[in-house]
C-alpha cells in the first residue's frame, strides 16, 4: 500500500471534548459549585490537540520529558467537510498525562508530542450511524474499558450546534466528542512497553506501542 | 523587511511594504506596486502543511493579571486557539447582541521560523522568523471557570485579527523593548511595553519547547498589559506595537 495514502492525518484542527460523558459528569457533580469552578459548565468545554501531537497509524508513543505513565482516552472524532458537515469519523486515542484539576487549560498535559493516537483511514458516514457505538479499550491484549456513546451527555448533534454556536468548524477539522472514565473516575493507563488498541465495528483500530525514554 | 498576505487582482498574492505601498513580490504582477487601500489584507503567514498551533499566553503582563485580580502566575498560563479564528487587518468582528463586556488584547506575536524542541532560552531567538501584531479578543460573558479561559471566550469567529504585517525578525533588534498601544475611536485605553512580560519570549520558546516541537509557521501570542476596555459595534480598535505594525479592526453587531 502506498505509504502516503494509508497513513491519515487531519488536515484541520483537532478539538477535544471535556466532560461529556454521564458517568464522569455525575462523579464531578458534587464538586462543580466548588472553587475554583464555582458552576457546573454550561458551554461545550474544549481544548485543542495541537499538530505535533498528531502519531499517524504504526508510530510509537514514546513517553518521555519526564512523563512516564499517560490516561487512554479512547474517543471517537467527527471529520468535518464543507458547510461543517460531518463527513465521516475515526477512532483517536486522546492520550494526557493524568490530571485532575479542569480548572486551567490542559496544554501540558494534552499537547505534547505524539499525544494523539491516529488509526490508519476514515470511516464514512453521518452522525446517526454512531448514535449507539460501542468502543474496546484493550491494553496487552487485556479488555480494560468498553465505551459507550449512549452515555454521553450531549449527543453528536447537540454537541455540534452548541460548539456551532460560537466557532464554525472548518473542512477537515476534526471534533472529538469526548473520552469516558472507569467506575471510580479515573481513567485506564499505559507505561513504556504497554500495547494498546482502540477497536469499534466499522472502523480502523488505533494500535500503539508505548515507548519510554532510552 | 514587512511581509504582507493580500488579495488583489482575484488572487492572493505576497508584498512587501516598499515607500508606503505594497510590492508584489511573485507571480505575474511581481514588482507592481499597489496601494494599501486597494488591498484586502489577509494573516501575514504562510499555509501550513498540518494545523497551525496557536499559543496563546493568559496573565502575562503583571499589571494586566493585577487588573484581573489574579496574582501572577509560576509558570505560563497558556491555552491553545484554532487557526481559523484569524482574520486580517482592516477586518471586521462580530460582537454578539447579548454580551456586555467585549475587550480587545494587543499582543505580540511570535512567528517560528524553525523547529523547536528542547531549545535553550540561549538558543531561542535562532528559532523565530519574526513578528507582528495581533488582537485576541475576549468576550467575558461567556467565561467559564473549566480550562478557563474556555474556548467560547477565547476561540470565537472573527475573534483573532493578525497583522499587517509580518517583520522579519532581524528587523525587531529586541522585542523585550517594544511599545504598545491600543486606541479605540482615536483614544488611547491601553499603553505598556513588551519590557513587563512576566515570562519574556526566549522564556517561552523555552517552556514550550521543552514538552512539544513548534514547527515553522507556529505563533505565540505572548499576552496584553492593562487598559482594556468594552467595546461595541461601530468601534475602531487599533493594536499597535513599536516597530511591528498598526492593526486595525472595527467591530460589527452580530
Amino acid at each position: 500500500m502506498n505509504p502516503w495514502t494509508s497513513r491519515w492525518t487531519p488536515k484541520g484542527t483537532v478539538y477535544g471534548t471535556l466532560l461529556n460523558f454521564r458517568r464522569e459528569w455525575d462523579l464531578w457533580s458534587a464538586r462543580m459549585t466548588q472553587d475554583p469552578h464555582k458552576a457546573a459548565p454550561q458551554a461545550p468545554v474544549l481544548y485543542v490537540k495541537t499538530a505535533n501531537t498528531f502519531c499517524p497509524a504504526g508510530q510509537d508513543l514514546l513517553l518521555q520529558d519526564g512523563v512516564s505513565e499517560v490516561d487512554i482516552g479512547a474517543t471517537l472524532g467527527l471529520v468535518i467537510g464543507e458547510q461543517a458537515q460531518v463527513v465521516g469519523a475515526v477512532l483517536l486515542n486522546d492520550w494526557s498525562v493524568p490530571h485532575t484539576s479542569y480548572y486551567r487549560p490542559p496544554v501540558k498535559f494534552r499537547c505534547r508530542d505524539g499525544f494523539l493516537g491516529l488509526p490508519a483511514q476514515v470511516t464514512s458516514g453521518q452522525v446517526q450511524d454512531w448514535a449507539t457505538l460501542q468502543m474496546d479499550v484493550r491494553r496487552n491484549g487485556e479488555r480494560v474499558q468498553s465505551v459507550d456513546l449512549r452515555g454521553l451527555m450531549r449527543s453528536l448533534p447537540t454537541l455540534l450546534a452548541d460548539v456551532g454556536e460560537f466557532m464554525t468548524l472548518q473542512p477537515g477539522d476534526v471534533l472529538m466528542v469526548g473520552s469516558d472514565c472507569l467506575a471510580d473516575g479515573t481513567r485506564p493507563r499505559a507505561k513504556a512497553d504497554d500495547r494498546v488498541e482502540i477497536s469499534a465495528p466499522g472502523f480502523a483500530s488505533v494500535i500503539t506501542t508505548v515507548r519510554g525514554a532510552a | 523587511m514587512k511581509h504582507a498576505r493580500i488579495a488583489w487582482s482575484g488572487a492572493i498574492q505576497q508584498a512587501v511594504e516598499a515607500d508606503g505601498q505594497l510590492r508584489i513580490t511573485q507571480g505575474p504582477h511581481k514588482g507592481r506596486c499597489v496601494a494599501f487601500d486597494e488591498v484586502v489584507w489577509l494573516p501575514p503567514l504562510a499555509p501550513t502543511a498540518q494545523a497551525r498551533t496557536v499559543i496563546a499566553l493568559g496573565l502575562n503582563y503583571a499589571d494586566h493579571a493585577k487588573e484581573l485580580a489574579f496574582k501572577a502566575p509560576e509558570e505560563p498560563l497558556a491555552f491553545m486557539k484554532g487557526e481559523a479564528s484569524l482574520i486580517g487587518h482592516k477586518a471586521f468582528t462580530r460582537r454578539p447582541a447579548d454580551v456586555k463586556y467585549m475587550h480587545y488584547e494587543c499582543e505580540l506575536a511570535v512567528v517560528i521560523g524553525r523547529t523547536a524542541r528542547h531549545v535553550k532560552k540561549a538558543d531561542a531567538y535562532d528559532h523565530i522568523a519574526g513578528y507582528t501584531v495581533a488582537n485576541d479578543y475576549a468576550i467575558r460573558d461567556y467565561l467559564e471557570n473549566w480550562y478557563r479561559p474556555n474556548l467560547r471566550v477565547k476561540n470565537r469567529d472573527t475573534c483573532t485579527p493578525i497583522g499587517p504585517w509580518l517583520v522579519d525578525a532581524a528587523d525587531i533588534p529586541n522585542p523585550m523593548a517594544l511599545k504598545l498601544q491600543t486606541t479605540v475611536n482615536g483614544q488611547v485605553t491601553q499603553s505598556g511595553s513588551t519590557a513587563d512580560m512576566i515570562f519574556d519570549v526566549p522564556t517561552l520558546i523555552e517552556y514550550f519547547s521543552s514538552f512539544m516541537t513548534l514547527n515553522p509557521g507556529d505563533l505565540i501570542l505572548t499576552g496584553t498589559p492593562d487598559g482594556i476596555v468594552n467595546v461595541e459595534p461601530g468601534d475602531v480598535i487599533v493594536t499597535e506595537i513599536e516597530g511591528v505594525g498598526a492593526l486595525t479592526n472595527t467591530i460589527v453587531a452580530a
